[in-house]
């Protein structure tokens, strides 16, 4: 119901539109084997799907190594200073209703030094999809830790271990009054397009936390949760509306606790009725917190999918709205009058 | 009964009292009258930047001067000829600025003997001896006020409250203002709660009949309209002005204006006056913070808007990464700096000309920016348009320094013929070009294409990296950055070519002196001048609007006299930029006390300068 919204001012084509439609002539400078090949090649092989206009695109992204992604697309885009993606973004967005806005950034650029502008851009619903790469760590500067990294990291910046507790991304972004937050990870190339999918059909600002490996300071961060042995008895794989069921064997299920949080609970143990039902569109968000809260960086249980994904109008919505509403009021305006208005007096 | 009325050609009146008292609304009210009336006009607020300071000390003192006259003025005046203090703490913190002879007009009701201890008077200065060398005016302003009020049906404390209208009913008797425009005020103002508007206008009729049946004075002033040149006028002050020009920035370019602002001391006003204008596609944002103020207004500039950011001195410090990125991505962006004193929070509502040296250089790397400073409340609206003309046809983010004095200091404007102002360019890149090249310059502005998203054929990256002259695209060549450096100097170097030459008015012809200023301070160094030309010696004056680039025939100027006196109120910052460019070893006089110059100050400087020539 929201995704009429979301994109119907945005012009479309009927031209056909393929990957390399969105790839630029210049050389992409990653480090080989590093996650985010396979991101921008998700997200070029996925933005065909929208039949947006091209020019119609625009990527906005921070300082760090996937705030270059604006560079790779054959789009509008703008790299702009470290942590101010969202800032710039929603001046952007909430001007150009034409516009479809997706903001490019990272653990450090996100999280800590743009970490004011990312909050209030969630909880003001700009028409952004923000895009978050979390590799847990500095890449671009050379290996510190960063506001996701696990406490006691070894890193250049911390010899002793780190002693930051790290940011969950989806609770913050939750209790940042976010109405819509997923998460999703690079070598999933599937989920990471459906939630994209979402992201985009929504009406306000997504984020989109992607777990990405970054193979030369962070390498196997998120092993467990691509190492076929173990992956799908930790993964929690978020359906809207459906009971959440997990396992290789779909043998183990969420059930609430009298706190309210929630415990892992074998299918076979528990009436069917007792097994959570994942409501993404809940008005109350304790349920999706609830839900973020069983990630840990020992990779116990993680969840991904879209945690979050409520209607409230976007703040470039509002914002027209009250520019229609004074010119509906008072008419279009004109300078001489305005100039003019107040006590005047006239000199013969 | 009938009273003598005496003319007088100009009239420097202080409303003084504690923050509660309502002196801003008081003088602005009086100041209004005094416009509609016709005279020449000029007003200085100046206010604690605490809300409300505990009542009756020196801190919470208020005061709003206008100077006001049958002739064509400059300043809000050096010193009062007429202070009204509403208590002890407001003559006290006044009465130091007050010449002799002058007419002191008291509230008795607030002289109780608590609020005189608190500002460390032993005994009431209005029984002693300490005020005899003044016209003292003891009214019981309170009490004269709740009695009038009395069939009202209202509380004591509001009764007290209007003591401010009957003051103002008062001062509008003595001075023969008119009142059709205060009654109006209030009727509007109170319009929801009609007893209290009904009581204030009372408050106001018994100051203006007080005035009329009481002995305490004998004598009425009359000071006729000055002679102002044919038009429409209004009273107006810097950061109104500033707003009316963002908007007329807009409509002059066809772009919509995008503010993107942060509350701030004393720049607020001007995110309040613009977002009231949305029907003229004003958009204003108020960010979380002073970066992203500066960001989204780059956004929207990105996006093709009028990008607008308002801050003073401590939010530019925090923009600077911002403005160095419009700066790197050729972007148009107007950044409005209303300077206070600083260094850090420094005095928030006090005025000061230091951050000059932080609009040239408080960047990392070559960092050019064109910068730009009104002179009067009313030049806000000339040099916002002006500025916005820069940024939008240079691709330029632009600095636009007003201060304190001029942001809150309101005198008569005569309103431009609308179709007389200029028209701005954008000269958006077109669609369907071949082989499109985001940072190939026009010959003449050296200015890079504005291609906006939604243009198809022209999609394109930029971003603060360095970028390779024309094609736009990432470059780490060190030649490509030498030469990217010097051209975007260029470009700023080149607006010489395109703004007014510095003029220079030497009535005589005979000056060897020459003062130069620039920004705010115009009006007082100008009523300088005039009282040493009064006093039978040539002397020139400039004062510059651009200040980066300086106008083409800067140095011509300045090596045609054998002196040159350069006043601001800072540490000689415009000084070390002409020594540093034009090498001429030019006299600074420097004052950093919140306030603006005084006239007689700046007559005693020339002149001293003159006698040593």
């Amino acid at each position: 119901m929201n995704g009429r919204r979301a994109l119907s001012l945005v012009p479309r084509t009927d031209a056909k539109q393929t990957l390399k439609d969105f790839k630029t002539d210049q050389e992409v400078r990653w480090c080989p084997g590093c996650g985010d090949y396979a991101i921008l090649a998700a997200v070029q092989s996925f933005l065909p799907e929208l039949g947006l206009r091209r020019e119609n695109i625009t990527f906005v992204s921070g300082i760090g190594c996937s705030s270059r992604f604006p560079y790779y697309m054959n789009t509008y885009g703008f790299h702009s200073i470290h942590g101010r993606a969202p800032a710039i973004a929603t001046g952007l967005a909430t001007s150009r209703p034409d516009l479809s806005v997706w903001v490019v950034t990272g653990d450090g650029d996100a999280l800590s030094i743009g970490g004011n502008h990312l909050i209030h851009a969630l909880r003001r619903n700009v028409n952004l999809k923000i895009l978050l790469f979390n590799n847990r760590i500095y890449g671009l500067t050379k290996g510190q830790y960063s506001p996701t990294s696990e406490v006691g990291k070894i890193t250049k910046s911390t010899p002793m271990g780190s002693l930051d507790a790290p940011f969950n991304p989806i609770s913050l972004a939750i209790g940042a009054e976010g109405t819509f937050v997923a998460r999703t990870i690079d070598s999933d190339r599937k989920h990471l397009q459906s939630v994209l999918r979402a992201a985009a059909q929504h009406e306000g600002t997504a984020l989109v936390e992607i777990y990405q490996n970054c193979n030369i300071f962070n390498d196997g961060a998120f092993e467990p949760l691509k190492d076929a042995a173990v992956r799908d008895d930790i993964t929690i794989r978020l359906e809207d509306g459906e009971p959440i069921v997990f396992g290789a064997e779909r043998d183990k299920a969420l059930r609430r606790t009298r706190t309210g949080a929630f415990e892992v609970v074998n299918v076979a143990d528990v009436d069917p009725a007792e097994i959570v039902v994942h409501d993404a569109s809940a008005a109350d968000p304790s349920q999706a917190f609830a839900l973020s809260r069983l990630d840990s960086p020992a990779f116990e249980h993680t969840p991904i999918g879209v945690f979050r994904n409520v209607d409230r109008p976007s703040y470039d919505e509002e914002m027209r709205a009250q520019m229609d509403e004074a010119v509906e009021r008072q008419g279009q305006g004109e300078l001489a009058a305005l100039l003019g208005s107040g006590d005047t007096w006239r000199v013969d | 009964m009938t009273k003598q009325v005496q003319q007088l050609d100009r009239v420097i009146i202080r409303f003084a009292g504690d923050s509660g008292d309502g002196m801003q609304l008081t003088g602005d009210r009086f100041t209004q009258e005094t416009a509609s009336f016709g005279n020449d006009l000029s007003t200085l607020p100046n206010f604690p930047a605490e809300i409300r300071a505990p009542a009756g000390t020196l801190p919470g003192v208020s005061s709003f001067q206008l100077h006001f006259a049958d002739h064509d003025i400059l300043t809000p005046g050096d010193a009062p000829n007429v202070l009204v203090a509403m208590n002890p703490a407001a003559l006290k913190a006044n009465l130091g600025d007050l010449p002799r002879g002058a007419d002191l007009i008291v509230n008795t009701d607030e002289f109780t003997k608590r609020n005189l201890a608190k500002v460390g008077y032993a005994t009431s200065p209005v029984e002693d001896e300490s005020l005899s060398e003044y016209r003292v005016h003891a009214l019981p302003l309170t009490s004269m006020t709740v009695k009038a009020l009395e069939g009202f049906d209202i509380s004591k404390k509001d009764a007290e409250r209007a003591k401010n209208m009957f003051a103002l009913g008062l001062l509008s008797w003595l001075y023969h203002r008119p009142t059709e425009g205060t009654l109006a005020f209030l009727e509007k103002k109170f319009a929801k709660k009609p007893e209290i508007m009904k009581a204030n206008i009372a408050a106001f009729q018994a100051g203006w009949s007080y005035g009329e049946t009481t002995e305490a004075f004998s004598v009425q002033y009359e000071i006729k309209p000055a002679e102002h040149a044919p038009g429409l006028y209004r009273n107006i002050t810097g950061n109104v002005a500033l707003a009316y020009g963002v908007v007329a920035a807009g409509t002059q370019s066809g772009l919509p204006v995008y503010l993107g602002s942060y509350p701030i001391t004393p720049a607020s006003d001007i995110l309040h006056e613009l977002s009231k204008h949305k029907r003229f596609g004003v958009r204003t944002f108020q960010a979380e913070d002073e970066i992203a103020a500066v960001g989204a207004a780059l956004g929207a500039s990105f996006g093709g808007a009028l990008g607008v950011t308002t801050t003073s001195g401590p939010g530019l410090a925090l923009k600077s990464e911002t403005i160095g990125l419009a700066v790197a991505t050729e972007l148009p962006l107007l950044v409005i700096d209303v300077q206070r004193a600083g260094p850090s929070t420094g005095l928030p509502t006090k005025t000061e000309q230091a951050d000059l040296l932080q609009a040239m250089h408080g960047r990392n790397g070559e960092a050019p920016v064109p910068v730009i400073a009104p002179r009067s409340p009313s030049d806000c609206f000339d040099a916002a348009l002006e500025a916005g003309r820069i940024a939008v046809e240079y691709r330029t983010p632009v600095i636009l320094l007003s201060d304190g004095y001029l942001a809150n200091g309101s005198e008569p404007w005569k309103l431009p013929d609308v179709a007389d102002l200029p028209t701005i360019e954008p000269g958006f890149a077109e669609a369907g070009q071949e082989d499109f090249q985001p940072f190939k310059r026009d010959p003449d502005t050296l200015a890079r294409p504005w291609a906006v998203p939604g243009t198809p054929g022209l999609e394109h990256r930029i971003g603060g990296l360095e970028k390779a002259d024309g094609s736009g695209n990432i470059s780490y060549d060190p030649a490509n950055h030498d030469k990217m450096v010097r051209l975007r100097q260029a470009k700023v170097d080149g607006i010489a070519r395109d703004i007014e030459a510095l003029e220079v008015d030497d009535p005589s012809g005979a000056a060897r002196v020459l003062v130069l200023g620039w920004g705010g301070t115009f009006g007082a160094i100008s009523a300088g001048v005039r009282r040493v030309r009064r006093a039978g010696h040539p002397v020139a004056q400039a004062h510059l609007r651009h200040l980066n680039p300086f106008p083409a025939n800067t140095e011509q100027v300045l090596r045609s006299y054998d002196r040159v006196i350069v006043p601001e109120i800072n540490l000689g910052q415009l000084a070390l930029l002409l020594r540093g460019r034009f090498l001429v070893d030019v006299i600074g006089y420097n004052q950093v006390r919140g306030l603006p110059f005084k006239a007689e100050e700046l007559a005693g400087v020339i002149q001293d300068v003159i006698d040593g020539e």
